[in-house]
């Protein structure tokens, strides 16, 4: 007892708070599934930008000799397609469409979206009844559906299958955004800082913006993914990129022909989508359970 | 303090909230308040007795769908008829509040410092370093240890007191001369309860703030307060100076709340004095007194008339048209 009471008063001091997004990523960096995932991305994204000073061979240079070869063929690292031009080449270059078209529409639907969300979550009322209940019948569509629906009414084109991939995911973020926003506005540091003075403008740019953007950003991230397939799926289908452009989608679609003969040649742009589609899938999910840890 | 008039004056206060199909709640039904500078009010009632929503009105906080009437005078301003504009310059700047639960009123995205600095800077337009040095100031003012480090903290790094320090160091960022404090000890273990008082009740002396503060705790708005009001159904039934009315009291709700307090005196296994039946239902209540249906001492008068505020001492009063009989039963 006289031993407690005789030790030196421990002294705790006060830590100077580490930023938010500093604790995020130190714990994500911890993650070993997010890093990996983390990695295969930048690799892939890597390749596809450095793609004229990496890749081994022209990915328009075809040659009707060279048609259809396997996998270790020389000169053809990971063979040759249905033209006779360098897979591996084409692969790397092919990662510059679909990476841009999987970030860019959901970028655009992550402004559009998240506008039109926290300003119904903010207003609230019947602004906020009528903007849910139009994105409400964007829902009544399968993503998938609709895509091809606007690509097809749209025309066919890069342009425009990336606007009609923003028409399909503003409605989601749009509803995440609202949801996050509605519970925000009914918090206490909310009454808080309107019992300081602020106007809606700054409640909205302070409190709503900051507590809002993270969960809404983690759901966009999960998007990526989602927005490459059916950006592939486009193509696919003859809807997005043309030929002869190097894109996984595209790809799949003409070597299609080749299953029998050249199968595994044929599978590669779908395992790059597949690769590249589950590394953002486990990136958002090892960043939201990163960002969970808040209070 | 001096002679100087009331800071707050509150004139037969109603507030209604639609609540859905044109009906409505009469929240609070006629409220008369006032508060000089410098003093401490405690509104003491039981949850929906129209204490929070009389102590929102102040600052017009309320939802849309709430009606008001009557007159709320505030260091001379009109506050139901103030126009938006001035309504953000008034909040904060001359009246500022306090919450309940200090860990949902601070903002976790943003260092506590931050936001206390965008408080100051919204008011006064003085630069940031300005600013956190005057969050610096107000930190050390209400005892946070290491003061210049926690500024940097996020409310999740703080403890519950500290946390209501800091709320408490917002509150007063901009030189208030009114303070609300919503149920400030609630949401605090009994330790820190009274530390927090100690030093709310130290800045209001310091600084010749007025107060209201809002609780269902007798016991802090005895140690808190010079004037109690006590409300029962959105009216007040009984106010006072502090110790007159938990000496004197007149109205039987208030002579209940007494009697069911857990006292030291109380032998063990005795069981708790309580007030039979249960708070009233704003939406039906009854057309006298409200709360007629509870009290011992009811007749067939306060069943029909509201009754009015009876002066029963200095200062004192008690809406009970049965005061003097009620104060000799149950007191004795």
């Amino acid at each position: 007892m006289s031993a407690i009471a005789d030790s030196p008063p421990v002294v705790v001091l006060a830590q100077a708070g580490k930023g938010y997004w500093a604790s995020v990523w130190s714990r994500l960096i911890k993650d070993k599934v997010a890093m990996t995932a983390l990695a295969v991305i930048l690799v892939i994204v890597l390749a596809a930008i450095f793609a004229p000073y990496i890749a081994p061979a022209d990915p328009f240079k075809g040659s009707m000799l060279r048609r259809l070869k396997p996998i270790g063929f020389p000169g053809y690292p990971l063979g040759g397609d249905e033209l006779g031009r360098d897979m591996l080449t084409r692969l790397i270059y092919g990662g510059r469409l679909s990476i841009f078209m999987g970030v860019l529409p959901v970028l655009c639907a992550f402004v559009v979206g998240s506008s039109i969300g926290i300003f119904a979550g903010y207003v609230g009322g019947w602004i906020n009844t009528l903007l849910m209940r139009i994105i409400d019948v964007f829902f009544a569509f399968p993503s998938v559906l609709l895509a091809i629906a606007l690509s097809g009414a749209l025309g066919a084109g890069i342009l425009n299958s990336i606007v009609s991939l923003t028409i399909v995911f503003v409605p989601q973020i749009a509803r995440v955004a609202e949801a996050v926003t509605t519970q925000i506005r009914t918090r206490d540091y909310v009454e808080a800082a309107r019992v300081s003075g602020a106007g809606a403008f700054t409640i909205v740019r302070m409190h709503v913006l900051g507590n809002v953007l993270g969960p809404i950003f983690v759901f966009s991230t999960s998007l990526i993914s989602v927005s490459m397939i059916l950006a592939a799926g486009l193509s696919f289908l003859g809807l997005g990129v043309k030929p002869p452009e190097a894109e996984w989608g595209l790809m799949l679609n003409t070597l299609r022909t080749a299953i029998y003969s050249q199968p595994l040649v044929a599978a590669l742009p779908g395992l790059m989508i597949f690769m590249v589609s589950i590394s953002f899938n486990l990136f958002s999910d090892g960043l939201r359970s990163a960002m969970e840890v808040k209070q | 303090m001096n002679g100087a008039g009331p800071i707050v004056d509150v004139k037969q206060l109603t507030v209604d909230f639609a609540t859905g199909g044109g009906a409505s709640v009469r929240a609070v039904a006629g409220v008369d308040l006032t508060l000089k500078p410098g003093e401490t009010l405690a509104l003491l009632g039981e949850s929906g007795s129209g204490k929070s929503v009389t102590l929102r009105a102040l600052m017009r906080l309320h939802p849309k769908s709430a009606r008001f009437g009557g007159s709320v005078n505030v260091d001379g301003r009109d506050i139901l008829a103030m126009p938006a504009g001035d309504l953000a310059r008034y909040r904060g700047k001359i009246v500022s509040m306090i919450f309940q639960d200090p860990g949902l009123a601070l903002d976790p995205v943003y260092r506590v410092g931050d936001q206390i600095a965008e408080a100051v800077m919204r008011h006064e337009g003085i630069s940031r370093a300005e600013a956190r040095k005057r969050a610096l100031g107000l930190f050390e003012r209400v005892r946070i240890p290491s003061p210049d480090r926690r500024l940097d903290n996020y409310p999740h790094e703080m403890s519950g007191g500290m946390r209501q320090r800091a709320m408490i160091a917002l509150a007063l960022a901009c030189r208030p001369k009114v303070l609300l404090a919503d149920e400030p000890t609630t949401a605090l273990d009994a330790t820190v309860q009274i530390q927090v008082l100690l030093l709310l009740r130290e800045l209001q002396r310091e600084l010749g703030l007025a107060v209201i503060f809002v609780t269902h705790d007798i016991g802090v708005a005895v140690e808190v307060a010079d004037r109690i009001a006590v409300m029962y159904g959105g009216r007040i039934v009984e106010t006072g100076p502090c110790a007159d009315v938990i000496r004197n009291a007149a109205h039987p709700y208030t002579l209940g709340l007494l009697a069911s307090r857990t006292g030291h005196g109380a032998a063990k296994g005795s069981r708790l004095v309580t007030i039979p039946g249960s708070p009233p239902d704003l939406t039906n209540l009854p057309p006298g007194c409200s709360f007629s249906p509870r009290c011992p001492r009811a007749i067939e008068a306060c069943r029909q008339i509201v009754p009015p505020l009876v002066v029963t001492g200095p200062g004192h009063a008690a809406a009970c048209i049965r005061v003097d009989a009620a104060s000799v039963a149950l007191s004795a």
